[in-house]
């Protein structure tokens, strides 16, 4: 999986090892956002026809075509369903995450 | 030794700015800070001064700009005055709390309504709490040298802090006085190219700026600038020595005492009227009488240590503002008393308000201010809060 | 001559990546394709509105590249002293990029973007616009159209929501003779990500102003984003059109507008809104095209 991972952070102790400014290091990830899922994205890789259409419309960008087969970072996706509603041979199945 | 040149106050801050050399200089015209500009913009023009001056369409966009200049670490200049200063107000806390090492020059001028183009500190007091240091000069002279010394001091690694250079309007901005140019190379050797590490945006280190803190964050990002605003004292004192050792003008760091040793009275001043307090100084210690003056150089950060230490002994302390904070008194007067009420004995303070929308603070007016310090020491009751030189009171 | 950008040849890598917008937001996905096209030497400009909230809030950065926020009014300001710092330290092969909403654009930022443009600075501005204030919580903008309900716009027995039109934030952008103008919509990536390239090659001023539909602002399913994106042009409630070397073109030009109460009806904002408001919707939409058609044809 190719996506930005979180990093390992700990907060500083001291003022000193407070950043200078309101500054930070970008593609810095310290928490992820799967708890806002209701519905998880599944693909059903026997109808995918790998045409990266959930790849280039997914808002979050968790799906990674890197790899031989469409992965999606479960870490980072939200549930918004657009990867489903916008693949055309209906390989993607919205299925209810289990609390 | 440098040339010297008979130019105004807006004339010497261009001349300093030219030797600073910055990158970029946005800014926006409004009067008295014009000439600068028009100045800056002739520099850029005949290639004496190799920057980009950007034609903004607003003072908002002036500071807007020089942020954006100062984020990935070049040199920024901006100047404004009154007006233009509180419509770019909100950039200042965002440049402060960015550590951005911006100078701005700033014409000190009173603010509408009534509309009124001439000098007064309403502006700068204004933006008091915005983050920058602020430092106001008496001369042109101290203008010119206070351009290399901003940045120098705004860009120290440890104080990284925008900063604001205050010229009384027109009293300064367009009076001409003789000002020594130093030479180009002595300042190169002095203020080294800028060299921000931590808080710029970097192709090879990606830096994320002027983000949000929430409540769980926020107050730690703020006590840490707080900190390095109180610890640039010692830099701003390090680097008025050093300008002193080169070019041979001291101009004391924070505060610059005359004549306090065993005064009895003293006068607290800040800007041009400086110059005739010392010369009233001088009529009246001729007198025998012992009165003492105290120019205060900075206001951010605050001498509140070398205030109370100048004037422990004195029985009165006068301080002139050319500002009312509405519903109280002048700014300065207010600090000044915060700074004394640590003393054990707390002298007598009297805030003589004058010189709103321009009006002259004359040498008698200055006279006044003393005869009234001397009557309270002497324990003739006076006004706690005096207006000078003005029409009608009642 | 650039490679055909599209899901295939587009970057995996994302430069974008873990931010906080709402799921299916239509912003986040222009921002998002936007970097991928623009590269990790790109110097992105935001002012406060969504897509600075979601994606500084210390200690979580969702930029991989640089990145700052800039005081609101101050999209245009900020990103032409990045690239005149960026000069002026000799930094090449950089983009400095303003991606600013609806109401940072075409409100409180027109003034610094029509200063940046004016002295053609070398930046490119997108105008992401969902067609109010979102952030604040779904405010009328000089952007939002008519018949919107929004939180200062209701619709009651008096009023059909907003009464104004949308600004023509592009022609007013194109007036100044800009570099390179366009408008997009997440409805139509590959054209949207030809424009983003354009604008990345081309010296000067650029500005795209990409239509992005706010499932949270517009109360729609989150899931039918970028459909109703494709949408609002099919139905002729926005366009695709570029402006380039002083002229005008129109992209995409239907023979028939597909259904304007289809594209309507789905969203919460213009449930409220009767025939005769749709008459006058459709009449304006009409108009504007008369107008495109005969002189943004050639």
């Amino acid at each position: 999986m190719k996506r930005p991972k979180v990093k390992k952070w700990t907060e500083p102790k001291t003022i000193k090892d407070y950043p200078m400014g309101s500054t930070c290091d970008s593609d810095h990830l310290t928490s992820i956002n799967a708890g806002w899922r209701t519905f998880r994205p599944v693909i059903n890789y026997d109808k995918c026809v790998n045409c990266l259409r959930c790849f280039l419309v997914c808002p979050d960008g968790v799906i990674d075509k890197s790899g031989e087969k469409l992965e999606i970072d479960y870490d980072y996706c939200k549930g918004c369903g657009v990867c489903e509603y916008e693949c055309r041979p209906r390989a993607i199945d919205m299925v209810k995450e289990e609390k | 030794m440098g040339k010297k040149l008979f130019i105004s106050g807006n004339d010497a801050v261009a001349e300093g700015v030219r030797l600073a050399k910055p990158h970029v200089i946005s800014a926006y015209p409004i009067t008295p800070q014009t000439i600068a500009v028009e100045r800056l913009s002739e520099m850029v023009e005949d290639g004496s001064l190799r920057a980009e001056y950007m034609h903004v369409e607003s003072e908002h966009s002036a500071l807007a700009c020089a942020m954006g200049v100062s984020s990935v670490g070049a040199r920024a200049f901006t100047a404004t005055s009154s007006q233009g200063l509180l419509y770019m107000a909100e950039c200042l806390p965002y440049a402060s709390g960015a550590r951005m090492p911006i100078v701005m020059m700033n014409a000190n001028r009173a603010l509408a309504t009534p509309w009124n183009i001439y000098g007064d500190q309403m502006d700068s007091m204004f933006l008091i709490n915005s983050g920058w240091i602020q430092v106001y000069v008496e001369d042109a002279q101290e203008a010119l040298d206070m351009m290399i010394q901003a940045y120098k001091i705004a860009e120290h690694e440890e104080v990284m802090t925008p900063m604001m250079v205050n010229l009384d309007g027109f009293v300064l901005t367009h009076t001409y006085e003789l000002v020594e140019i130093p030479e180009q190379n002595k300042v190169d050797e002095f203020l080294p190219p800028i060299n921000m590490t931590k808080q710029k945006m970097d192709v090879d280190n990606p830096k994320s700026l002027c983000i949000s803190a929430g409540n769980d964050f926020n107050m730690e990002f703020k006590i840490k600038q707080e900190m390095d605003m109180k610890n640039s004292v010692t830099v701003i004192e390090g680097v008025d020595k050093e300008f002193g050792d080169k070019f041979g003008r001291y101009y004391n760091g924070m505060l610059e005492e005359y004549r306090c040793e065993d005064a009895q009275v003293i006068l607290i001043t800040t800007g041009s009227v400086t110059g005739t307090s010392r010369i009233v100084v001088d009529a009246l210690r001729e007198e025998g009488k012992k009165v003492g003056l105290l120019k205060l150089r900075y206001l951010r950060p605050f001498p509140a240590e070398g205030i109370s230490d100048t004037v422990k002994n004195a029985k009165v302390v006068g301080v002139i503002d050319k500002n009312i904070s509405f519903g109280f008194e002048g700014t300065i007067f207010t600090n000044v008393n915060s700074a004394l009420i640590t003393l054990e004995k707390t002298p007598k303070t009297i805030n003589f308000i004058g010189g709103l929308g321009g009006r002259d603070i004359t040498k008698k007016n200055i006279d006044e201010m003393f005869e009234s310090l001397l009557k309270e020491a002497s324990g003739e009751k006076q006004e706690r809060i005096q207006y000078m030189n003005v029409r009608c009171m009642g | 001559m650039n490679q055909k950008l599209n899901a295939r040849t587009i970057t995996n890598k994302e430069l974008f990546y873990g931010h906080k917008a709402c799921g299916g937001c239509g912003e986040a996905l222009a921002v998002r394709l936007a970097m991928k096209v623009l590269g990790e030497r790109t110097f992105a400009s935001l002012p406060a509105g969504c897509m600075s909230a979601v994606s500084f809030i210390y200690p979580n950065m969702a930029f991989t590249s640089n990145a700052i926020i800039t005081p609101f009014a101050s999209t245009g300001a900020v990103a032409a002293g990045v690239a005149a710092g960026l000069k002026a330290l000799g930094i090449e092969d950089t983009h400095s990029v303003g991606f600013a909403g609806d109401g940072g654009t075409a409100d409180i930022g027109l003034q610094a973007l029509s200063g940046a443009i004016d002295r053609n600075d070398d930046i490119i501005y997108f105008c992401n616009d969902n067609e109010a204030y979102m952030n604040t919580g779904i405010q009328k903008s000089g952007l939002t159209p008519y018949g919107t309900r929004t939180t200062t716009s209701p619709a009651g027995e008096n009023l059909p929501g907003s009464i104004t039109m949308k600004k023509n934030m592009f022609e007013i952008v194109a007036a100044h003779g800009i570099a390179y103008a366009a408008t997009a919509s997440i409805g139509y990536l590959e054209d949207f990500m030809k424009k983003v390239q354009k604008a990345k090659d081309i010296k000067g001023t650029s500005y795209i102003h990409v239509f992005a539909p706010c499932p949270t602002g517009w109360g729609h399913e989150s899931n039918i984003a970028v459909s109703l994106a494709k949408q609002a042009v099919d139905c002729g409630l926005w366009y695709l059109a570029e402006y380039e070397n002083g002229e005008f073109t129109l992209n995409k030009n239907p023979k028939e507008f597909s259904s304007v109460e289809d594209y309507l009806k789905v969203q919460g904002r213009f449930k409220h809104l009767e025939d005769r408001d749709i008459e006058i919707i459709k009449n304006h939409r009409d108009t504007k095209w008369k107008k495109m058609r005969r002189d943004w044809v050639r």
